[in-house]
């Protein structure tokens, strides 16, 4: 239980300097903004209960809106992914259902299992950001093409990211 | 009552969403709102001075051209400072002061954060109120301007920058005086467009675009850039100019906020006048 609330204050901390310091300055052909932050709501124990997933995601969304000063943007974005989880693993969950206190790895669930989970996430957060950062429908589609450039680069950070903090096991 | 408190209970996860959600959409439409002071933001102490200690070390890496841009501009002060003018009078002048009135104070600042990268970008300088920020005043380089100051806490300001998708800053062609606004389209950092300049106008490329007098923000004739292309769209009355502008946005460092002593009166005028 310590070690879970550790582990998850450190990733907190740990994502949103990452976040902040670095992948705030990656400027790449102006259409793709990396988020790796949403890695932490990702990777949250599958028995979080639904308003402890809320208010964390909340309170991640609003920290880095805190230093990107789009007051709102991301905790509107992460709420609503989070909101999306709970719904979103009911229907992916395997055949007969998840292991209690089973880690979200690609080592336990597969790389197409977690594409699948990890893609539509990041893909419904990234909708939600890129819309309330425009503001409007009238560029629908160059925004459309950010969003999804944006989520297949987010995509492979967590996947790389997801190694590094679950390193494979040699026999 | 009971059932209603088992029906929330029941539907908790969905009731806290809608709650959160609310919230933040409450801060970002009050954050839009240009007329009110957002308090969410990279001003705010906290996140202020987090971004400082950063800087503090990042800032190494850009010391060298920082310092170049320094030296130009000293350089370019001494020329006018009464030292290198030969007298040629041998009568004595009073300096009337009654002649001339400061318009505008300069102080300088550092900026501790910036993006660059999104469709609306903000800068974070470290001076705030304590140093007499106020919101409007203009933030300029030596080689350009920068943009305008938004929020202001005690130690911290936050600056639209001109890459910010709702700036619009009024410029004119040094060498006709045509006029237009600086509009930015999200996508480039280095190139902002020039618009509303008349189609009988003539262009070159590499001409110099300053800012124009009727601002109330920003002082006359200070370097925004220069123009790096433009078209004429075949039956449109306007040009589209595209402009580099003068300060590199990745990289500023250092910069001047720049107060204007008879903006009250200016903008006092014109809505007196405006209201008639």
């Amino acid at each position: 239980m310590i070690e879970l609330l550790v582990k998850n204050t450190l990733r907190f901390v740990i994502l949103i300097i990452f976040q902040v310091l670095v992948l705030n300055n990656v400027e790449l052909g102006g259409f793709i903004n990396p988020y790796l932050y949403v890695f932490f709501i990702l990777m949250l124990p599958l028995e979080t209960p639904g308003w402890l997933l809320l208010l964390l995601s909340f309170l991640m969304g609003i920290s880095i809106d805190l230093f990107e000063n789009t007051a709102g943007m991301h905790a509107s974005a992460c709420v609503f992914m989070a909101f999306c989880r709970p719904y979103l693993l009911r229907l992916i969950s395997p055949r007969e259902g998840f292991d209690r206190g089973s880690k979200i790895t690609i080592q336990k669930f597969g790389i197409n299992w977690f594409l699948t989970y990890a893609g539509i996430m990041i893909f419904l957060h990234h909708f939600a950001l890129f819309y309330l950062e425009v503001f409007r429908f009238s560029s629908f589609f160059s925004t459309l093409l950010r969003v999804i450039l944006s989520s297949v680069f987010t995509l492979l950070l967590v996947v790389i990211t997801q190694y590094l903090f679950n390193p494979v096991k040699k026999n | 009552m009971k059932n209603i408190f088992v029906f929330i209970w029941r539907n908790h996860f969905v009731f806290l969403f809608l709650i959160l959600q609310s919230l933040s959409v409450y801060l970002l439409i009050q954050n839009n709102n240009y007329q009110r002071a957002g308090f969410i933001n990279s001003a705010s102490a906290t996140a202020g001075n987090f971004l400082n200690v950063y800087n503090n070390i990042t800032e190494y890496f850009s010391l060298k051209k920082a310092n170049d841009i320094l030296a130009a501009e000293n350089a370019e002060l001494k020329k006018h400072h009464p030292s290198s003018f030969f007298r040629y009078d041998v009568q004595v002048f009073n300096v009337n002061d009654t002649v001339y009135r400061q318009q505008y104070t300069y102080r300088a600042a550092r900026v501790v954060n910036k993006t660059v990268n999104k469709r609306n970008n903000y800068l974070t300088l470290n001076r705030g109120s304590l140093h007499g920020i106020e919101r409007n005043m203009a933030v300029i380089t030596p080689v350009g301007v920068v943009g305008i100051v938004k929020d202001v806490s005690a130690n911290f300001c936050t600056v639209i920058s001109m890459l910010h998708v709702n700036s619009k800053i009024s410029a004119q062609i040094k060498n006709n005086n045509y006029f237009g606004s600086m509009v930015w389209n999200g996508n480039n950092a280095s190139l902002v467009n020039l618009v509303d300049i008349p189609s009988h106008v003539k262009l070159h490329k590499g001409d110099t675009v300053i800012t124009t007098s009727f601002s109330a923000i920003f002082p006359e004739g200070v370097v925004v850039g220069t123009i790096e292309d433009f078209e004429l769209e075949p039956g449109n009355n306007f040009y589209t100019i595209k402009v580099k502008p003068g300060t590199d946005f990745r990289s500023v460092s250092n910069v001047y906020v720049v107060g204007n002593l008879l903006k009250n009166e200016q903008v006092q005028l014109e809505e007196d006048s405006t209201n008639d």
